[in-house]
């Protein structure tokens, strides 16, 4: 378990102030001019050697991914762009950071683009979090203010200027490319890749896109050192993450935890347990949306880390818990998850337009049983072509549920199946 | 050059290319829908998905760039299960409607299902239906059967420079669509009915006239602007169905202007399919034999100084060359071509020509337009004028009527005076024009065209040579005609001889006897009261309306003719149906008129003929070539440089849908004029 002193996000719940003050007496902003003293090669290789890896959900190591962006520019500036289009549905880590913690958001900003040349960074926050980015923006006119970003940050002599731009909540735009295409002020339709954000990202430029949360625990690492963070949570999975518990539990919440927390010790310490008793548990979506769900014996053992939750053919995602206890019929919430990808898809390439469509039709006749057995089959083959057939990964999203729901769960579709035809017989026969 | 394995074969291609130009250059086809040669990539498909060693997933080949070493399958189980998973999204809301879809036969999602399709379909749900869009009388669309390839919005955006297509909503919501349901207001537009790999954007006049497969194609020339694009000719029986553009990378790449593919409903109306002799001051119906004496028994009457000829704008070099053996033998020197009063200098060949070349514009590094709208005029050639500023470094300026040309272009002013400054050295783009390394300039016949047209030609001439236009490895001075015939008639001295007088001269009653083949451009009120006037040609139009006795022609689709095109490059059209009715190809009549007179034309067939035209000038016997040109003697034309007047340029194509007598018969020219003058929606069907 977590101890308080190892937390980053301690401003998490909103009980402290927001403000600089507050940020400050928090330990933020203390010594940022003497991090970026030590120079862009050394913020990066501490960044490594931390071991952290994306919070948003792909878990790419983000000092490498740092370390793609040009080392000198060619005459084109570099960009910063922060990911806060927080959509992916039960999560909701971004947002308390923005709204309880923006100055550790904003003095990561400042950090990374530093490591990264970059002298303009971009924070993209989803459309519906109006509060919150009055709130960023409030924040960042504080440190302005302080002269903390802006000309000469922090007295370091690199001048950093940081925009908030509002998208118009669509989930899309929070796949990285996607997100560059509507910070542009085109429609947002994921890019091919290569060439990668590094290489020709925001207006052409060097562009490095990364999770908020993966920004804000930047200056942490860096003022306690990389090999504090490492020693928290699993080789290969290091330090904290925020997971975010919602469902069937009895105190739904986020908390900070260290990477490879028994997933029902997260549930039963933090979230109160499963609404009914940990047998009452059915299963649950450990990442966020798009990763496919675990039954509950998976449950009882796994480690809520990258590594661990792959092994069971799940994902950690954006660490964002859905608990589903017994009541739950899975089939119509697999449905309403089709539902949502097949809405969200932009349309841009064959068989995401065409395949989340069909996925959620097929779903929603699995919901009623209206159906053929055989078709449980075809239902897990169109996710299949759907999945690794994309320009983006929108397509994997809309097939993982799908996916988890018939790898684990097949002999409930049967038996709506069945049920169904068996409502249906007497009619028939009339 | 990377080394690329593909398939186990070891091909090199240039760095830079996709894999899907390395795979074509091992000579593997690759399915695809969204990727097109001249368009940007956009990747949707996922037709064209190749499998790349140590990627895990299969990549789509037409974005993913080569590299050396690259190991790549294209028939792996993984491609044909990639492929195979396109086609089913594909096809599951693809109506499925071949039997009554005007695409069918020539049908890329066709074409691929038969090598990727499934027998059955998996697919129980409800198929999509989507609302079709209007744009335009041109084009008609079945927008349930589009899968947003966005080749046709590319294309808008890309190549024809009006971003007016687009696509709205998201995931299958996903329509193409114009939005404001009007025309789409370019000269191009129906080249994304080419574009659309399946049946959504077909031809609206061609809808369900015809299958592919009962069509006779014949590879022809265009001859509705002096571009000279390439065509084939698609008929059934006597009839002209369709025209689609044929590939040449030099002249229109693989494009064709609206008017040069729609105006062909025009070949089937006002034809004049029989000849027409005047008994009484009316025009009656005759026989060839009728007809012939009737021009006999007056010509011969005459003094050859008293007659004389004008050929027209879609004359073939044939026909023209044996008018012109015609009038010699009736002793008259009276012969032109100019309809418009074009002063041109034929006395040297790049006096006249564009000499650039078409596909030389895209190494041009600066653009001087005088007098000209080349979208009106030539819009294919405009199409690669913007395929060029598109790359980059380009500037251009105009001094013209202003309009919008799909490129920035500064305008100088619409006065000749612009061109004098310039001269005097007195306008700051003569600076732009003598730092380019590869400058030209485009006189249009906007300025040709006009009282001090030899003034402005030699004006041209002497800019180019001070900016320094006229090198010995770059001719920068080019000429752009808008009639099909006109190089040819220079290159054939269809102009007048030796004491002839000029088509002006002609008129009020300069000569007795007027023959005009196929002319009806010029002010045909003009011709004197007294002029009996013969009209050879295909289309009752202006100069019919005036003729004495009327000799029914061959339009260009019904004969073989040689045409030469603004650039000097000689092309042969090909006869793909018969003239109609007692109508016959142009050369023969004038071979058979001349038995009449009693002086036969040594010619009795095509081959013949063709010798003859060779003898005349040697070009005619170089058939499609158009080498780059330099430019070593730097004398120009003549014509005084200094007698410029101010008077506005106007440009001599005020309708680019009705310019000639095929497209002023044609009811879709009328229905695209109407579009635009009202760019309303309109009921076309």
């Amino acid at each position: 378990m977590l101890s308080d002193k190892d937390r980053i996000f301690t401003n998490l719940y909103g009980l402290h102030d927001w403000r600089l003050k507050g940020a400050r007496a928090r330990g933020d902003w203390d010594g940022t001019a003497a991090i970026l003293a030590r120079g862009r090669d050394a913020i990066i290789a501490e960044v490594k050697a931390s071991g952290l890896r994306g919070r948003g959900g792909a878990g790419f190591p983000t000092g490498v991914k740092w370390s793609f962006m040009p080392k000198t520019s060619d005459g084109r500036p570099h960009y910063l762009v922060v990911n806060a289009d927080e959509s992916e549905p039960g999560t909701c880590k971004d947002r308390d950071i923005l709204r309880h913690d923006p100055h550790k958001l904003i003095e990561g900003c400042l950090i990374a683009s530093f490591a990264m040349g970059a002298h303009v960074a971009y924070i993209y926050v989803r459309g519906e979090f109006y509060n919150e980015a009055q709130r960023l923006e409030a924040a960042i006119a504080e440190a302005y203010e302080a002269g903390l970003i802006g000309r000469n940050a922090c007295g370091s002599g690199w001048d950093f200027d940081l925009y908030v731009h509002r998208g118009a909540g669509a989930y899309i735009c929070g796949e990285e490319t996607g997100l560059l295409e509507s910070l542009e002020g085109k429609k947002g339709m994921p890019r091919l890749k290569p060439p990668f954000p590094a290489a020709v990202g925001l207006y052409g430029c060097p562009t490095t896109v990364n999770n908020v949360e993966s920004i804000a625990v930047v200056p942490t690492i860096l003022r306690r050192g990389a090999a504090w963070f490492s020693s928290l949570g699993r080789p290969n999975n290091t330090g904290t993450k925020i997971f975010c518990i919602s469902g069937h539990v009895n105190k739904p919440c986020n908390v900070e935890e260290e990477l490879g927390i028994p997933l029902r010790e997260l549930i039963e310490r933090y979230a109160g347990g499963v609404r009914g008793g940990w047998d009452n548990l059915l299963a649950v979506i450990p990442g966020g949306s798009s990763v496919p769900l675990i039954p509950r014996e998976i449950c009882d053992t796994v480690l809520m880390d990258f590594d661990s939750l792959r092994e069971v053919k799940s994902g950690l995602g954006t660490a964002a818990v859905i608990v589903m206890d017994k009541s739950t019929d899975l089939i119509r919430a697999i449905a309403r998850l089709s539902r949502f990808y097949k809405h969200e898809s932009c349309g841009q390439c064959t068989p995401c337009r065409e395949g989340t469509g069909w996925l959620m039709r097929m779903m929603d006749r699995f919901v009623v049983g209206d159906a053929e057995v055989e078709e449980i089959d075809a239902l897990e083959d169109v996710s299949r072509l759907i999945e690794g057939h994309t320009i983006c990964a929108l397509g994997d999203a809309a097939a993982w549920p799908v996916q988890g729901l018939v790898r684990h769960f097949r002999p409930l579709l049967e038996e709506r199946i069945a049920q169904y035809k068996r409502a249906a017989m007497p009619r028939a026969a009339e | 050059m990377p080394k690329v394995t593909i398939d186990g074969t070891v091909v090199e291609v240039p760095a830079g290319s996709s894999v899907l130009q390395a795979c074509e250059l091992a000579g593997k086809e690759i399915p695809r829908f969204c990727y097109h040669d001249r368009l940007s990539v956009a990747g949707n498909c996922r037709m064209c998905l190749v499998e790349v060693e140590k990627n895990p997933k299969p990549v789509a080949s037409c974005a993913f760039p080569v590299a050396d070493g690259m190991v790549v399958w294209t028939d792996s189980p993984m491609v044909r299960r990639g492929r195979r998973g396109a086609l089913e999204f594909l096809l599951i809301n693809h109506p499925l409607d071949c039997p009554i879809c005007d695409q069918g036969g020539e049908c890329d999602l066709q074409d691929e299902s038969m090598a990727y399709g499934l027998d059955r379909s998996r697919f129980r749900e409800q198929k999509r239906a989507v609302r079709d869009k209007y744009f335009g009388p041109l084009i008609k669309t079945v927008m349930t059967r589009c899968i947003h390839c966005t080749r046709c919005i590319r294309f808008a955006q890309e190549i024809a420079g009006v971003p007016e297509l687009g696509a709205t909503g998201r995931g299958e919501n996903m329509e193409v669509t114009n939005y404001i349901e009007r025309m789409l207001t370019s000269e191009l537009s129906g080249n994304i009915i080419d574009l659309c790999p399946v049946g959504a954007l077909t031809s609206k006049p061609y809808a369900f006239v015809a299958r592919s497969w009962e069509l006779v194609k014949t590879d022809s020339i265009d001859v509705l602007d002096a571009v000279g694009c390439n065509i084939r000719i698609d008929s059934r029986g006597p009839e002209v169905l369709r025209i689609v553009p044929r590939l040449h990378e030099d002249v229109n790449e693989e494009w064709l202007g609206d008017k040069s593919r729609f105006a062909l409903d025009g070949l089937r109306r006002r034809r004049l399919d029989r000849p027409w002799v005047k008994r009484g001051g009316k025009l009656e119906e005759a026989s060839w034999q009728e007809a012939f004496t009737a021009i006999a028994d007056r010509l011969g009457r005459l003094n050859g100084a008293r007659i004389g000829a004008v050929a027209g704008d879609l004359a073939d070099a044939e026909s023209m060359l044996a008018l012109k053996h015609l009038m010699q033998q009736l002793g008259s020197n009276n012969l032109d071509c100019r309809q418009l009063g074009e002063k041109f200098d034929a006395s040297r060949r790049d006096f006249y020509l564009f000499n650039t070349t078409i596909a030389g514009i895209e190494d041009a590094d600066a653009l001087l337009l005088i007098g000209t709208n080349p979208r009106r005029e030539a819009p294919v050639l405009n199409a690669r004028i913007r395929k060029r500023w598109l790359a980059g470094n380009f500037p251009v300026a105009a001094i013209g009527e202003p309009a919008e040309l799909t490129y920035a272009v500064e305008w100088l002013g619409n006065s000749p005076q612009v061109l004098a400054q310039l001269l005097a050295e007195a306008h700051p783009f003569l600076k732009r024009l003598q730092a380019a390394e590869r400058p030209m300039l485009i006189l249009g016949q906007g300025a040709l065209a006009r009282a001090d047209g030899a003034a402005m030609l030699a004006a041209a001439w002497e800019l180019a040579r001070k900016a320094g236009l006229l090198r010995p490895e770059w001719h920068g001075f080019n000429v752009l005609h808008a009639a099909a015939a006109r190089v040819g008639a220079l290159d054939l001295g269809f102009l007048p001889g030796e004491g002839g007088k000029s088509l002006d001269a002609m008129l009020d009653d300069g000569v007795d006897a007027l023959w005009l083949l196929g002319a009806d451009e010029f002010p045909i009120e003009r011709i004197g009261p007294r002029t009996f006037v013969i009209y050879q040609g295909h289309h009752g139009d202006r100069g019919a309306s005036r003729a004495d006795v009327i000799l029914p022609g061959a339009a260009y689709t019904e004969k073989h003719g040689t045409y030469v095109n603004t650039e000097g490059r000689v092309q042969r059209g090909a006869l793909a149906v018969y003239p109609p009715g007692d109508a016959r190809e142009d050369w023969k009549i004038l071979r058979a008129f001349s038995a009449v007179m009693g002086k036969p034309l040594p010619y009795d067939d095509l081959e013949s003929l063709r010798a003859k035209l060779e003898a005349e000038n040697p070009i005619f016997g170089r058939i499609d070539e158009c080498p780059r040109r330099g430019c070593a003697d730097l004398s120009g034309p003549k014509g005084d440089a200094q007698a410029l007047t101010d008077a506005p340029f106007v440009s001599p194509i005020s309708d680019y849908y009705r310019t000639d007598p095929i497209s002023r018969a044609s009811p879709t020219m009328a229905l695209c004029q109407e579009a635009l003058r009202a760019n309303m929606p309109i009921a076309a069907e």
